[in-house]
C-alpha cells in the first residue's frame, strides 16, 4: 500500500470511529454533569472532603474551588518530588531538583505535563501513581469542570449559581476519566503497551551497546496521558518509544484518545443548552482547522527529499519507522491541536512550514478542538467574539444563546483571549533578549526563534510537547515556562467561569427571524475566520521570523 | 408622513464641502490633548504621532516626515469626522436651542389660577425658569420652555420644531394640554407651568446627544471600544514583542517603523468613526422629526421584538366608514342607498358623512342636501334610542316619512313597535358584518303605519392601505407586531387579519398593555410602543422603546425617551429602522477595521525582514517597491481609508428589512472579505505612486 493510501485509510477509520462515540459520550457527558443523583463512590469522596453535594456556587464560589485544588495539587506534587529520596517506592531515585520539581509540580498541576527531565530517570513509581498519574485525571476533570460551568451559565436564566465544582471535578473523575481510561489501557495492553512493575529489562542495541530499560504500568497511564490531554509519558520518547506505542494501530488509537473527549463535549454543550445544532458551527471549525492543518504537516513531510538525502532516509530524520511520514503527521497534529503534548516524532527534525502549521495550531489558542474543556471553552469565547461582530452587523446588540454580550460579558472574553498572546509573546521576547537564554539556544537565527516561540505557546496553552534545540535545564526558563503554564491556564479559567456567572444571571432573548443564527454553515465560516485572523494578527511577525524564515530563507 | 422603513439619504443631506470646510477648524482644535484622550484609539495614534514628532526632529529625513505626517493625518482625519457629524447634527439643534435662550418669559405668582391679562407678569429671561414656575404667554408670544397649560386655549404655531406651518390648539386639561419650548403662540393666551428645569428640556437633552463632547457613549458603544482596547492591547503588544525577536534575528528595526506598524495595525478606521456613526444615527432621528433623549433608546430599538401599535389613527384610519349597503332579501339597494343617505343627512358625524359619501359615490345620490330635506324634523342620535334619522314630510300632514338607521336591535324592536316584521335574512346579515370586523348599522323606513327592514350598512374601521406591507416587513425583521384596541374580540380579530399584524389585544385598558408589556419583557423580548395620553404613561416608561407623541402630555412626554414631533405613531417603524441602521454600521466598520490589518502584514513584514532573511521577500505579494515606499503606502492608506468611509459612517450602510441570515451574508462578504481585499489593491496602488517620491523608490 502506497504511504497516501495508508494515510487515507488511517483518516477515514480515525473519522469512523470519532462519529460513532460523538453522539453517545457527548449525551452521556451531558447526563452526568446535569444530574441530580451521586453515586455511592461519589458520596464517599464528598464525606472525606466535608463537601455538600447538593449546594450550588456562585462563580466566585467556583473559581476559589478551581484555584485552591490546582494550589494544594501543586504543593503536594511539589513536596512528594522534593521527598522522592526518602519515600518508599522511590526505587532508589533522588529527589528532583527544585526549579525541576516546581516547574513539573505546576505542568501536572495544569494538565500541561511539563517534562523537562526525561522521566524515567527521574520518577519512581510512587511519585507516578500517587503524584503525577492522579494530576493526570484530575487537571483533565478540572479542564472540563470549567467548560461546563460556562455550558451552565449559557444554559441556566436568572440566577447566581453556576454549580458546584467539587461535584462536577469527581463526576469528572468517576464517571468520565476512570472508565475511560480503563477502557483505554485495556485496548492499548491488547495492542502490545507495556504493563508491568517488574524491573528494567536489558537490551542489545543496535550499537552492540547494553541498554536498561525500565517497566512500568504503562497501559493504564499512557490512556489518561492522551484521554485527559495530559501528554506526560513514561519515557523521555514518549509515544515514540516502543514501549508505549508499540504499533501503527496503537499509534492510531491513541490520536483516536486524544480527540476523543474533547470533540464528544461538543456535543455536550449542544445538549446541555438544548439545542443540539448549535454544536454544528463547533464541530465544522474543528474538522476544518485540523483538516488545514493536517493537509499542510501532511504536504510538507511526505515532499521527499531526491538523491543522496533520499537515500540517508532524510524524510524520516526524526521519525519512527513503525509509524511513517503520515502516522507521524497526524500524531503531531492531533496532539498540537488537543494541547496534549505527546510526541511520536521529534518535532524539531519537520519541516520549517510543518512547525509553523503546529505552531498555529497551539496559538491558536486550544480551538482544533483543543484539550479536554479547555478546548471547549476557548471555541465558545471566539464564539462570542464572532457573535459580537455578526450580530451588529444584522442590526441587533450582540447576543448568543439569547443572552446579552455587554461590556462585563467583553471584558472577560477580553481576558481569555488576550492572556495566551500576552504569555507567549513576551515569554518569547524576554528569553531571546537575556543573554543566558540565547546561549541555551543550540541554533541561531530563524531556528532559535522557532525552538523559544514553540516552548512558550506550548506552556502557554498547556500543552507540554517540548521542542529540541532549547535547553530548559537553566533556572530563568524553568521558572517562566512553570509561571506562564500557571497564568495561561487560571487567568482564562477565571475568565470563563466570569462569564459563565455573568450569563446564569441573564434572561433570555427569544429567538427571532432579526435574530443571528449561530447554527449555520456561514457562522461556522465566521468563527473559523475569526479565530484564524485574530491568531494571524497576533503571531504572523513572530512566525515570520521563525519558521517561516527559517522555510522560505 | 413618512413611514418608509428604509431610512434611505432623503433629498439635501449629501455631505457638501461647506460642512467639511466648516469642521476644520474645530476638527483642529480637537488635537488638543484633552479633547483627543476621549478616543482611546485614536488617543493612542495621537501619542504615536507625538513620538515620531520628536524621532524626526532629532534625525530629519524625507521617509520619516512624510511617515510624521501622515500620521498626524490619520488623526486629523478621525477629528473630522466626528466634526463635520456634530456640525450637521447641530444646525438643526441650535436653531432650537436660539430661540430658547433669547425668550423672555412673563413670569406670574404661582397662586394665579385664571389666564391674566395680556402684558401682566414680571418678565425673566426663559434661561431663568424652574420647573414649578408660572407664566403667561400671550398672542404672538414664543413659549418659554417646556409646560403644562393649566388655563386657557390657544392656537400655536410648532413650526419652529416639527417644520409644519398648521397651526394646532392646544388647551387646559384633555391630552393637549403640553407645549413645547420654542414654539410661538398665534392667538389666545396661555397660563403655562414650566415643567423643564432649564437645560432639562427634551430639546437641550436632544441636543447634548449629538454633541461630541457632552454625548455620553451608549452601551453598546462602551462594548465595542472594550473590543477594541482589547485589540489595541493584542496588536501593541504583537509589535512592541517584534523588536526583541528582529533584534535576535539581525533586525532590529527603526522605531519609527515600528510605530508606523502599529499605526497601521490598531482598529484605527471604525475608532475614528465611532463618535461620528453615533452622532450621525441621532442626526437620522432628528430629520424624522423625532426627538431622542437617550442614545440607549436608539439601539434598544435595533432589537426590539415585540411592537405594541394602537388600532385607530395608526394601523386604520381613526374613524370607520360605510364600506357596503347590503339590502334585506325583496329590496333593491336603490332603495335601501335612497333611505341610507336620508337616515344620515342628519348626522354630522364623520361615520354620518361617510354614508353619504358612500351612496353618492357608488348609487349616483346627491351629496348635498335639498330644502325639502332641510326642511325635515332630524331625530339625532341619543344615547338612550341609539338610533338617529330624519322625519320627512309627506302628503298625509301627520303621517311623515320616518326612516332610521342605528344599532339593530333598537332598530328592529323600533320596526316591532310599528307593527313591522324583521325579515328573516337580517340576522345572518348583521352577523356576518361584524365577524368581517365591521359595524352593521340597520336602516329601517316606516310610513303610514307600515314598517320595514331595507338593510344594513356596514361601517367598517379601514386599514391604511400600506401597513400589510410594513408589517409583513417587519416580520422579516424578526419584530412582532401586537394591535391594541378597545373593539370588541370578534371585530378586533377581523381587523387584526385585514391588517395583517401578529396578535392582537382587544377590549384593551391601559392595565391590560401594561400588563402585556411586563410579560413580553418577562420573556426576554424588547417593546415599543408609542403613546400620547397621561394614562400611556406607565407602559410608555416600562416600554424599552417609548414614542411620545408631541401633541401629547406631559406626562407622556416624560415617561418616553423619544418624542415624535409630527405625532405620527407608525413612524416607530422607522424609528426601528434607524436603530439597526446604526448597529450595522457600528458591526460593518468594525469588521472592516479588523479584516484590514492582514494586508498591513503582508506590505510591513517583508519591508523588514528581507534584508535579513531574503526568503520573506514571497510575503511581499504586493510588488511593493521598496522598504520605504511600502511602509509609506500602508500609513496612507491606512489614514486615507478614514476619509473614505466618513460618507458611510454619515450615511449609515443601506439597511433593508431582511432576514438577520440575508443580512448577515451580504455584510459578510461586503465588510469582511471586502475588508480583506480592499488594503492589498489600495496599498499596491498607493505604492505605484509613492515609489516616485525622493528616497523611496
Amino acid at each position: 500500500m502506497n504511504p497516501a493510501t495508508a494515510g487515507l485509510l488511517q483518516i477515514a477509520l480515525l473519522l469512523v470511529a470519532l462519529a460513532l462515540s460523538y453522539r453517545p459520550l457527548g449525551s452521556y457527558l451531558a447526563r452526568v454533569y446535569d444530574s441530580p443523583v451521586h453515586n455511592r463512590a461519589e458520596r464517599v469522596v464528598y464525606r472525606i472532603c466535608g463537601v455538600d453535594p447538593e449546594a450550588q456556587q456562585r462563580w466566585t464560589g467556583y473559581a476559589t474551588g478551581v484555584l485552591c485544588l490546582f494550589g494544594v495539587s501543586a504543593f503536594l506534587l511539589y513536596a512528594l518530588q522534593r521527598a522522592q529520596g526518602v519515600l518508599p517506592g522511590g526505587q532508589g531515585r533522588p529527589a528532583v531538583p527544585p526549579d525541576t520539581a516546581f516547574t513539573t509540580a505546576i505542568g501536572y498541576a495544569t494538565n500541561t505535563d511539563w517534562q523537562s527531565q526525561p522521566p524515567e530517570v527521574t520518577t519512581g513509581n510512587t511519585l507516578l501513581l500517587a503524584g503525577l498519574t492522579v494530576q493526570n485525571f484530575l487537571s483533565a476533570a478540572v479542564g472540563v469542570a470549567v467548560a461546563v460551568a460556562l455550558v451552565r451559565g449559557l444554559a441556566r436564566e436568572r440566577t447566581d449559581r453556576i454549580g458546584n465544582v467539587w461535584v462536577d471535578v469527581t463526576r469528572g473523575v468517576v464517571r468520565v476519566f476512570l472508565p475511560l481510561a480503563f477502557l483505554g489501557a485495556v485496548v492499548l495492553l491488547v495492542g502490545g503497551v507495556v504493563m508491568s512493575f517488574a524491573g528494567p529489562v536489558v537490551v542489545t542495541a543496535l550499537d552492540g551497546a547494553q541498554h536498561r530499560v525500565p517497566l512500568a504500568p504503562v497501559a493504564a497511564i499512557e490512556s489518561v496521558k492522551l484521554l485527559g490531554s495530559n501528554g506526560g509519558g513514561l519515557y523521555g520518547a514518549n509515544s515514540a518509544h516502543p514501549f508505549e506505542n508499540p504499533s501503527a494501530l496503537t499509534n492510531l488509537v491513541q490520536v483516536y484518545l486524544m480527540l476523543l473527549v474533547p470533540v464528544a463535549l461538543l456535543r455536550t454543550f449542544g445538549v446541555m443548552v438544548g439545542d443540539h445544532r448549535q454544536s454544528r458551527p463547533l464541530v465544522s471549525v474543528v474538522a476544518v482547522v485540523a483538516a488545514a492543518v493536517l493537509c499542510l504537516v501532511w504536504a510538507v513531510e511526505s515532499r521527499v527529499p531526491r538523491g543522496a538525502a533520499q537515500v540517508a532516509g532524510a524524510a524520516l530524520e526524526g521519525r519512527e519507522s513503525r509509524f511513517g511520514v503520515f502516522g507521524s503527521a497526524l500524531f503531531a497534529v492531533a496532539a498540537t491541536g488537543t494541547s496534549t503534548g505527546a510526541e511520536n516524532a521529534a518535532h524539531n527534525t519537520f519541516g520549517g512550514l510543518a512547525v509553523a502549521g503546529l505552531l498555529v495550531n497551539m496559538v491558536l489558542g486550544e480551538i482544533a478542538p483543543g484539550g479536554v474543556g479547555n478546548g471547549l471553552h476557548a471555541l465558545l469565547v471566539v464564539a462570542l467574539l464572532a457573535v459580537f461582530l455578526a450580530s451588529l452587523m444584522v442590526g441587533r446588540t450582540p447576543e448568543y444563546l439569547g443572552k446579552k454580550i455587554g461590556r462585563v460579558e467583553l471584558s472577560a472574553v477580553s481576558v481569555a483571549v488576550l492572556t495566551m498572546p500576552l504569555l507567549v509573546l513576551t515569554g518569547t521576547a524576554a528569553a531571546l533578549a537575556l543573554p543566558t537564554t540565547r546561549d541555551a539556544l543550540a541554533e541561531d537565527g530563524p531556528a532559535g526563534v522557532t525552538a523559544v516561540l514553540y516552548t512558550y505557546a506550548s506552556a502557554a496553552n498547556n500543552n507540554g510537547g517540548a521542542f529540541g534545540g532549547l535547553d530548559v535545564g537553566g533556572g530563568y526558563v524553568q521558572v517562566t515556562v512553570g509561571l506562564v503554564m500557571a497564568f495561561g491556564r487560571f487567568l482564562p479559567a477565571l475568565a470563563v467561569l466570569r462569564l459563565a456567572g455573568a450569563f446564569a444571571e441573564q434572561g433570555r432573548s427569544p429567538v427571532t427571524a432579526g435574530t443571528l443564527p449561530t447554527t449555520g454553515p456561514l457562522f461556522g465560516a465566521l468563527l473559523a475566520g475569526v479565530a484564524v485572523l485574530v491568531a494571524a494578527l497576533t503571531f504572523l511577525p513572530a512566525l515570520a521570523l521563525g519558521p517561516l524564515a527559517g522555510a522560505l530563507g | 408622513m413618512n413611514t418608509d422603513v428604509r431610512p434611505h439619504t432623503p433629498p439635501g443631506t449629501a455631505i457638501t464641502a461647506g460642512q467639511v470646510l466648516g469642521a476644520v477648524p474645530d476638527a483642529v482644535r480637537r488635537l488638543d490633548p484633552r479633547s483627543a484622550v476621549r478616543r482611546p484609539v485614536m488617543f493612542v495614534v495621537w501619542v504615536a504621532s507625538v513620538l515620531v514628532t520628536v524621532l524626526v526632529a532629532l534625525a530629519p529625513n524625507v521617509f520619516g516626515v512624510l511617515v510624521t505626517a501622515w500620521l498626524w493625518l490619520t488623526v486629523f482625519f478621525a477629528n473630522l469626522a466626528e466634526a463635520v457629524a456634530e456640525r450637521r447634527g447641530r444646525a438643526q439643534a441650535d436653531a432650537m436651542r436660539r430661540s430658547r435662550t433669547e425668550t423672555v418669559a412673563r413670569r406670574v405668582s404661582p397662586d394665579v389660577e385664571e389666564v391674566p391679562p395680556a402684558g401682566s407678569g414680571d418678565r425673566v429671561p426663559a434661561g431663568d425658569l424652574v420647573p414649578g414656575d408660572l407664566v403667561v404667554v400671550g398672542p404672538g408670544e414664543v413659549v418659554p420652555g417646556d409646560g403644562e397649560i393649566l388655563s386657557g386655549l390657544a392656537s400655536v404655531d410648532e413650526s419652529a420644531i416639527t417644520g409644519e406651518s398648521t397651526p394646532v390648539v392646544r388647551e387646559a386639561g384633555g391630552d393637549r394640554s403640553s407645549v413645547t419650548g420654542g414654539t410661538t403662540v398665534l392667538s389666545d393666551s396661555l397660563l403655562v407651568r414650566i415643567t423643564a428645569a432649564p437645560g432639562q428640556s427634551v430639546v437641550d437633552r436632544m441636543i447634548r446627544l449629538v454633541e461630541g463632547a457632552r454625548r455620553q457613549p451608549t452601551p453598546n458603544e462602551v462594548a465595542i471600544t472594550v473590543l477594541l482596547a482589547t485589540l489595541s492591547v493584542l496588536l501593541v503588544a504583537a509589535v512592541t514583542a517584534l523588536q526583541p525577536i528582529a533584534a535576535y534575528s539581525g533586525a532590529r528595526q527603526p522605531v519609527l517603523v515600528l510605530v508606523a506598524l502599529a499605526v497601521c495595525l490598531l482598529p484605527t478606521t471604525v475608532g475614528a468613526l465611532l463618535p461620528a456613526v453615533g452622532i450621525a444615527g441621532m442626526n437620522r432621528l432628528v430629520r424624522r422629526n423625532v426627538l431622542a433623549t437617550s442614545g440607549r433608546a436608539v439601539e434598544a430599538a435595533g432589537d426590539v421584538a415585540t411592537l405594541l401599535l394602537d388600532k385607530t389613527g395608526t394601523i386604520t384610519f381613526g374613524n370607520r366608514m360605510a364600506t357596503e349597503l347590503v339590502p334585506v332579501d325583496g329590496v333593491g339597494v336603490e332603495r335601501l342607498a335612497a333611505a341610507a343617505r336620508l337616515a344620515s343627512l342628519a348626522d354630522p358625524t364623520p361615520e354620518g358623512r361617510s354614508v353619504v359619501e358612500l351612496c353618492a359615490r357608488e348609487h349616483g345620490l346627491s351629496a348635498d342636501t335639498t330644502s325639502d330635506e332641510r326642511a325635515a324634523v332630524r331625530v339625532p342620535f341619543t344615547a338612550r334610542t341609539r338610533m338617529s334619522g330624519l322625519d320627512l314630510p309627506s302628503g298625509a300632514v301627520d303621517q311623515p316619512v320616518l326612516i332610521r338607521k342605528g344599532a339593530a336591535a333598537e332598530v328592529v324592536q323600533w320596526v316591532r313597535d310599528r307593527g313591522g316584521h324583521p325579515p328573516a335574512g337580517l340576522p345572518g346579515i348583521v352577523d356576518a358584518v361584524a365577524r368581517q370586523g365591521g359595524t352593521p348599522l340597520v336602516c329601517a323606513r316606516a310610513e303610514g303605519g307600515h314598517a320595514e327592514i331595507l338593510g344594513v350598512v356596514r361601517l367598517a374601521d379601514v386599514v391604511k392601505p400600506h401597513m400589510p406591507a410594513r408589517f409583513a416587513e417587519l416580520r422579516r425583521m424578526g419584530v412582532r407586531t401586537v394591535m391594541i384596541t378597545g373593539d370588541n374580540p370578534v371585530t378586533a380579530a377581523a381587523i387584526a387579519e385585514q391588517a395583517g399584524v401578529d396578535d392582537h389585544l382587544a377590549e384593551a385598558t391601559p392595565e391590560d398593555k401594561m400588563r402585556l408589556i411586563r410579560e413580553e419583557r418577562r420573556g426576554g423580548r424588547l417593546v415599543a410602543m408609542a403613546g400620547d395620553g397621561t394614562n400611556d404613561a406607565p407602559a410608555l416608561a416600562a416600554a424599552d422603546v417609548g414614542l411620545a407623541m408631541n401633541s401629547g402630555t406631559t406626562a407622556a412626554k416624560e415617561a418616553g425617551n423619544l418624542v415624535d414631533l409630527d405625532s405620527d405613531p407608525s413612524k416607530l417603524i422607522a424609528v426601528i429602522g434607524v436603530g439597526k441602521q446604526l448597529l450595522i454600521t457600528r458591526g460593518a466598520l468594525t469588521t472592516f477595521s479588523i479584516a484590514n490589518d492582514l494586508a498591513k502584514y503582508f506590505a510591513i513584514l517583508p519591508a523588514m525582514f528581507t534584508a535579513v532573511h531574503p526568503g520573506l521577500g514571497a510575503l511581499n505579494v504586493m510588488g511593493l517597491a521598496s522598504a520605504n515606499s511600502a511602509v509609506l503606502s500602508a500609513v496612507v492608506f491606512n489614514a486615507l481609508v478614514i476619509v473614505a468611509l466618513i460618507p458611510l459612517a454619515l450615511h449609515g450602510v443601506r439597511y433593508r428589512p431582511l432576514g438577520a441570515a440575508t443580512l448577515l451574508r451580504r455584510n459578510l462578504l461586503l465588510f469582511g472579505v471586502g475588508g480583506l481585499v480592499a488594503p492589498f489593491l489600495g496599498i499596491w496602488a498607493l505604492d505605484l505612486a509613492v515609489r516616485h517620491l525622493p528616497g523611496l523608490g
